[in-house]
């Protein structure tokens, strides 16, 4: 028998334009807890779905040996019938269900055609007891926190006789007690001899549950180490490792000091959820500027866009926004257009574009006024001349601008996204994620693109989780951590070193 | 060389000239059952006006479907709507260019009551719909409650289901058994079609658009101005054209124009296609909604007033099932089932092609049993067609 639970050798994943995983190898002692870092973007989580199952075998270079066996999984059955448990951060449970239920859903326990229900809240109690957890197996899951809910999947991944646990950032949503908890649970199950692959942002934590760390950067395995090698600062320079090379084309023009946006001690609470998503809030951001928004994900800094524009998610948010010398409330993104502010959203194809329409009816959309008649009829030939003069300003590679958008490259697709909101002349323009999914040749015509508009005298405020845009851009960095500004950075002060310090925090 | 473009252009376009297809298919397979009935000039102009009431409706639903809603409370308000008219007309003996109006506000402000807790809490459309179809039903019977069928004496009300517009030139002694004025209404209809599909072809050239070959072009032109022509003269070969008609074109003609050209028609469809990126794009969302659903309304209203001058009576059963009818033609016409896509014409020929099946069947004297099977199959057909053919495209 050989030692490793796991080994994954020579994985190779290529999504179209993208090269996710190059050549990764990835090997898990048995009972131990390895721990999987990198930055956003560097392939933990799609090293992970191959594992699982969710890219099948045969879409993906490489092989998988799992436990002495090679593994060809088609499907994400297959991976838990050979005892992987994965455990994602968004959770996999069904709210208005019991907690029996939940474990035991789709493996019930029956006693001829019929549901043995006193025999499976038996046998959840026993996997609660492992996972430490005083609840009735009879309460429903959205009656429990999100830390006993946490521990329910353990639980339910345990019934599945899980040999090997993955736990996607298991803490990313979880406040310091349960943390502390969770992570003595995980340190239990691996003195009865489960295996865990455990993804984390936190460092500290990191630090303190590991006995190996993988580091991933760009789709490659930089290096494995033993947790007495490690540091936190090690663990970092491996992380963000790549010098900048010269892909940022530089700015002729600086900023100037008029300030056109400014945030006052902004804070939102989530109405949903009654979650404090931003604390205290404030910022500023000049003519002419680029200033970055880096924080990993889940920090806070799409919400924090998003609040601003027009709070189009319903938040109960406090505090100033100051667009062009006035206070604004926006009650709607209809007004923060008014008011010159644009915002180009993280997720294109879900809510930036309109996939089923042209490209020329997808940059016209925001600012239907200018190409209409007063009483709001659309001039034909004006919605073809100024859909084409973007189209061609931004080298929109389309045949034609009845093109679908459904139909583009990621490139081409983020590319009609910028363009639909120049097209509304914004004097502050917010860019979440300007780049992600999309090649290296395109990324590059995207910054040349905001190069050329701060010329023109616009701002932008870029989100990002790519730290070398973030500094290869910005002319000042906030970093924001747990819905807080943990740092303000100019060009000069922000390293990836110290940007990723403070966002870790 | 024509012959081959001809394959490759249907072959790209399938989905929007299927329907196409499918009517003249269905027009000429019941030409043949019925020894040419369905193709008289009495038939045609009874199916058409059959279609009128169902084809306006069927306007309405095509937009509430496009922003992913249903409405099935439409058939109950326009039987409701028509027996209000018949009261207003009958027993308060309001003048009919006074009861119209009232009626049609009157739809409007019910369609927004359907409508308001779908725009502002998010209450599913088909429950809020269905409790309209509910209240509607019940608010239909009780006001035919006291008096049944609510008989209305007003001619010039009863024109609007049963009339035909005036011949203006019956004076001139040329071509005598035909009605001049709908040849006339025929002929212009024919150039403005042929100029507008000119210019829009010129236009698309010019912005280097992908347009049919010559030939195609000229050949689409000939088709399309021969199909006029015959309809024209089938039609001024009866009565001309009648008043149900013509509205119904006003109808299709507005809300096409709306759905294609104004601001208004953009935002409906971005909501449909994707409405958290029409939000964000500064759409408002509830405000389209609302208008979709009166939208919906008004139609249903004009519809019921259609119906009740066509019956020249408010009945009890007014307006049964005709939601269904109006949603199986949106659904036909190749609005999709997901929101986003659908045209008014395109629904306005699902109607076509819904109404001549079941009037072929019942000139054929078509068991109604039979009928609602073949109904069945026809708009399952057509939608598992759509999906299909939208798929390969994709």
């Amino acid at each position: 028998m050989s030692t490793y639970m796991l080994e994954m050798k020579n994985i190779t994943k290529r999504f179209p334009g993208v090269l996710a995983l190059n050549n990764v190898t990835f090997s898990v002692k048995k009972g131990e807890i390895h721990c999987l870092v990198g930055e956003n973007g560097a392939g933990k989580s799609t090293l992970m779905k191959i594992l699982s199952g969710v890219y099948p075998h045969g879409q993906f270079e490489g092989s998988i040996i799992f436990d002495g066996n090679e593994a060809k999984f088609s499907h994400i059955h297959d991976s838990e019938k050979a005892g992987i448990g994965i455990i994602y951060q968004e959770l996999a449970l069904v709210p208005e269900m019991m907690i029996y239920e939940n474990i035991l859903l789709g493996h019930e326990i029956q006693k001829g055609i019929q549901i043995d229900i006193p025999e499976m809240i038996k046998k959840t109690e026993q996997l609660l007891e492992m996972v430490h957890l005083s609840v009735k197996p009879t309460e429903k899951i959205k009656e429990l926190g999100i830390g006993k809910q946490q521990l329910v999947e353990i639980a339910k991944a345990l019934s599945r006789k899980a040999k090997l646990l993955i736990l996607d950032e298991p803490t990313a949503a979880l406040n310091e007690n349960d943390c502390e908890n969770l992570l003595n649970i995980i340190r239990e199950l691996k003195s009865q001899g489960v295996t865990c692959i455990m993804i984390s942002h936190k460092l500290k934590e990191v630090m303190a549950i590991a006995d190996t760390i993988t580091v991933l950067r760009d789709g490659q395995t930089i290096c494995t180490l033993d947790k007495k090698e490690a540091t936190e600062q090690l663990l970092i320079k491996h992380m963000v490792g790549r010098s900048i090379e010269n892909i940022y084309p530089t700015r002729t023009q600086k900023p100037t000091n008029e300030t056109v946006l400014e945030i006052k001690n902004w804070s939102g609470i989530d109405s949903k959820t009654g979650r404090k998503i931003l604390q205290n809030i404030s910022l500023t951001i000049n003519k002419g500027e680029i200033v970055g928004l880096a924080g990993l994900v889940g920090s806070g800094r799409t919400e924090l866009a998003r609040s601003i524009f027009g709070n189009p998610d319903g938040y109960i948010v406090s505090g100033k926004v100051i667009a062009n010398g006035k206070a604004h409330q926006f009650t709607h993104p209809h007004e923060a257009i008014k008011n010159g502010i644009a915002y180009a959203s993280e997720d294109r194809k879900k809510n930036g574009l309109i996939l089923i329409q042209s490209i020329k009816d997808n940059i016209l959309l925001a600012n239907l006024k200018k190409i209409s008649s007063t009483i709001g009829i659309i001039k034909s030939e004006e919605e073809i001349v100024q859909a084409n003069e973007y189209v061609k300003s931004l080298t929109i590679k389309t045949p034609s601008i009845e093109q679908f958008v459904l139909n583009l490259s990621g490139g081409n697709q983020q590319k009609v996204s910028i363009a639909k909101w120049l097209f509304v002349e914004p004097k502050i323009l917010i860019l979440d994620e300007p780049t992600r999914g999309i090649d290296v040749g395109a990324k590059f015509e995207i910054y040349t693109l905001m190069n050329r508009l701060v010329a023109q005298g616009m701002s932008i405020l870029m989100i990002s989780s790519e730290l070398p845009e973030v500094l290869g851009m910005s002319d000042r960095v906030y970093v924001v951590a747990g819905g807080k500004i943990t740092g303000e950075l100019t060009r000069q002060e922000a390293t990836q070193e110290r940007v990723m310090e403070l966002a870790t925090l | 060389m024509i012959i081959e473009d001809f394959k490759a252009v249907i072959k790209k376009n399938i989905r929007d000239y299927a329907m196409y297809i499918a009517l003249v298919f269905i027009m000429i397979i019941f030409s043949i059952l019925t020894g040419g009935n369905f193709m008289s000039s009495r038939n045609i102009a009874n199916l058409l006006n059959q279609t009128g009431y169902i084809a306006v409706l069927a306007t309405g639903m095509t937009l509430i479907i496009v922003i992913r809603h249903i409405d099935l409370s439409v058939g109950f308000l326009s039987g409701f709507l028509g027996a209000i008219t018949a009261i207003l007309l009958t027993q308060f003996h309001v003048a009919v260019w006074l009861a119209i109006p009232i009626v049609l506000a009157l739809g409007v402000v019910c369609g927004l009551i359907t409508g308001l807790p779908v725009a502002l809490l998010g209450i599913p459309a088909f429950v809020s719909s269905l409790a309209g179809w509910l209240v509607y039903r019940g608010a239909l019977m009780l006001s035919t409650a006291a008096t049944g069928t609510i008989i209305i004496p007003n001619e010039s009300f009863n024109a609007l289901g049963n009339g035909f517009i005036p011949d203006l030139f019956s004076w001139i002694p040329f071509l005598p058994q035909y009605h001049k004025t709908t040849l006339l209404i025929g002929l212009l209809t024919i150039c403005v079609f042929i100029l507008s599909e000119m210019r829009s072809r010129s236009r698309k050239m010019q912005y280097n658009f992908a347009v049919l070959t010559k030939p195609l072009f000229l050949l689409k032109i000939l088709f399309i101005t021969l199909i006029i022509t015959y309809i024209t003269f089938i039609l001024a070969g009866y009565n001309g054209l009648s008043w149900t008609f013509v509205i119904m074109m006003v109808v299709v003609i507005v809300y096409d124009f709306i759905a294609r050209k104004t601001m208004l028609g953009r935002h409906i469809f971005a909501v449909g296609g994707n409405p958290e990126a029409a939000e964000l794009s500064g759409i408002n969302v509830k405000k389209i909604t609302l208008f979709v659903f009166g939208s919906m309304g008004f139609l249903s209203a004009l519809s019921g007033i259609l119906f009740t001058a066509r019956l020249k009576s408010a009945t009890p059963q007014a307006g049964t099932l005709f939601e269904l009818d109006a949603i199986a033609a949106c659904y036909i016409g190749g609005v999709s089932a997901s929101g986003g896509i659908g045209s008014i014409t395109g629904s306005l020929i699902g109607a076509l092609v819904y109404m001549s099946l079941m009037n072929g069947m019942n000139l054929m004297g078509t068991d109604i049993s039979m009928q609602y099977i073949i109904r069945g199959l026809v708009l399952v057909g057509a939608v598992i067609f759509d999906v299909v053919s939208r798929k390969r495209k994709a």
